[in-house]
């Protein structure tokens, strides 16, 4: 079989599921962490890389989705089941309303209005103290009950014996390969190749019939509702939530993974993810300039390969098989 | 009492920010006619066009469709009503395979224009269905853009300066296409540079100069005027 027709994202999920079974726990952390940002890098490029709108304020929407899930499942007892879809649905609902405004901008207006809009939420959690819990944030937010895993277990081997930390770790892997099926689904669909159309050329687009402003605010809906769901995951991982989920530096990492990884492939931006999350980790535990590192890392790429780290796998791998179909 | 003519331009008056380009143009089209806007390079033939489509509203006066004042309507609205634009720079969506042009285009469910019929117009796009936009000759993608407007079902069908750029031989080619289009009943605006190309469609001509109409008239009439053409049109 040749190697580019294997499924590649189901393999990576599949070997995904064993890293508990190395039996450390910093692994399985750092697992999770990057499927997360994995998923809510991948709905910023449903806005930067298909439709060309560039946010600034895409953590906005993450930090909707994790302040949504926190409150529900820790002040109000509500079961994850519940929670989680509502971070999605909530997150989009703002995303409705800011993005109405947004689209009615272009270019660098539209971004600093993302960007005005994320402030605006980071100001509200980081001040309403009764809801939000302020600048200390919603700490200890309750992981979702496993119970149910362990009764299964007893029927079906090899599925229990897991720490809560490693269930929600599987939980998370599920959810978000289903979210990116679906978002691969949406950009593959004629309402993905509509949002091409505007990316190459707005006007042409609109010229020919298209909606702009309409498809626009759709991508802008769909992207800030899966970056709530990235966030209600996120704010379980991290056993809180706190104001700086909202914080324009998020907006600006994601942004860099999407950049990072590549924004003209689908799965550049959960690549991206991986790579910026391996590096901070290696890196900072031997200096502490890693904003250094990364300011470098981030010009060489742009100079270098423009589509990112994905854009450069692409052309490395087209010219190996060349050379390995020549000899 | 006549129906109104299918479009109608009246006196309008376009400028990009502070240049003014357009200086009360008005003309008319009626249902099935071919009128060619005949012009000199920079005399507002393109700014006409896209005053009527929407892309720069009018300072000043209507474009009326089938009677009804559509000036300041979104492009998108305006393309809806049943206004197909081919732009001059014909640049089709580069990324997109030749199909999906076709495809993110498809307006009017059930019209009269499916991808079959418009493969039966232009052959050669057939067989490039799956290629690349951004990977076709020049004229590939002008017939590309064409088939792409007609994807829309459009009644009228703008078109500027079809023949720019093109080798001879497409060039011909081309025209004998409009000319099917325009048997078929289609109604076409089509602004050009190129008298011999226009003459051999047009039913009426316009002559623009600096903004501002300076002839109107059958396409016969432009013919056997020979001063026109030696005073607007020759460089």
């Amino acid at each position: 079989m040749r190697l580019r027709r294997l499924p590649w994202p189901l393999v990576v999920l599949v070997a995904a599921f064993f890293v508990p079974a190395l039996g450390s726990r910093f692994y399985t952390f750092v697992a999770n962490d990057v499927a997360i940002w994995a998923l809510f890098a991948t709905s910023l490029n449903l806005m930067v890389g298909y439709t060309g709108l560039v946010s600034f304020g895409h953590a906005a929407y993450f930090g909707i989705g994790a302040y949504t899930t926190g409150l529900l499942m820790k002040k109000a007892g509500v079961s994850f089941l519940l929670a989680f879809p509502a971070a999605g649905l909530l997150a989009g609902a703002f995303a409705l309303v800011f993005g109405f405004f947004c689209v009615r901008l272009t270019r660098i207006y539209f971004a600093m209005l993302t960007l005005a809009f994320a402030q605006i939420v980071w100001a509200i959690c980081f001040k309403w103290n009764e809801v939000t819990g302020g600048e200390q944030g919603m700490p200890e937010i309750p992981y979702p009950s496993f119970d149910w895993m362990e009764g299964l277990a007893a029927v079906v081997p090899l599925v229990g014996g897991y720490r809560t930390s490693e269930y929600f770790y599987f939980l998370t892997l599920v959810l978000v390969a289903a979210c990116l099926w679906l978002l691969h689904r949406i950009v593959d669909s004629p309402f993905g190749r509509m949002l091409t159309a505007i990316r190459e050329n707005a006007e042409r687009a609109e010229f020919i019939g298209i909606n702009v402003r309409r498809y626009e605010l759709a991508a802008f809906v769909l992207a800030g509702g899966f970056a709530g769901l990235a966030g209600g995951l996120f704010g379980i991982f991290n056993r809180g939530v706190f104001p700086d989920f909202v914080y324009w530096t998020k907006s600006s990492e994601v942004l860099i993974m999407t950049l990072l990884g590549g924004m003209g492939s689908f799965h550049g931006p959960s690549l991206g993810a991986l790579v910026l999350i391996l590096l901070n980790q290696q890196i900072v535990s031997y200096t502490e300039y890693w904003p250094l590192v990364l300011g470098t890392i981030l010009v060489v790429l742009l100079f270098g390969f423009p589509g990112g780290l994905a854009g450069a796998a692409g052309a490395l791998w087209t010219r190996a098989a060349g050379r390995f179909r020549r000899a | 009492m006549t129906a109104p003519p299918l479009l109608a331009v009246e006196e309008i008056y376009t400028s990009y920010g502070l240049s003014q380009v357009l200086f009360g143009v008005s003309l008319e089209v009626a249902a099935g006619e071919c009128v060619c806007l005949l012009g000199r390079n920079g005399v507002g033939k393109t700014t006409t066009m896209r005053t009527i489509m929407g892309l720069t509203p009018p300072g000043r006066g209507r474009v009326r469709w089938k009677g009804q004042d559509i000036a300041g309507r979104p492009p998108h609205r305006i393309a809806r009503l049943g206004i197909g634009f081919v732009p001059e720079d014909r640049r089709i969506f580069a990324e997109l395979t030749v199909g999906e042009n076709l495809d993110v285009a498809r307006r009017g469910a059930g019209g009269r224009w499916t991808e079959d019929r418009v493969f039966e117009l232009f052959p050669k796009l057939r067989e490039l269905r799956d290629r690349q936009g951004g990977v076709l000759s020049g004229g590939e993608q002008q017939m590309l853009t064409i088939a792409r407007t007609l994807m829309g079902n459009p009644e009228l069908l703008l078109l500027d300066e079809p023949s720019e750029g093109l080798a001879p031989l497409v060039v011909h080619h081309l025209g004998e296409q409009i000319g099917r289009l325009k048997r078929e009943g289609l109604t076409i605006l089509l602004a050009e540079q190129n008298v011999d190309f226009s003459l051999a469609l047009a039913d009426r001509v316009y002559v623009v100069e600096k903004g501002r109409i300076r002839f109107q008239g059958t396409a016969r009439a432009f013919r056997e005027d020979e001063s026109i053409r030696q005073q607007y049109l020759a460089l």
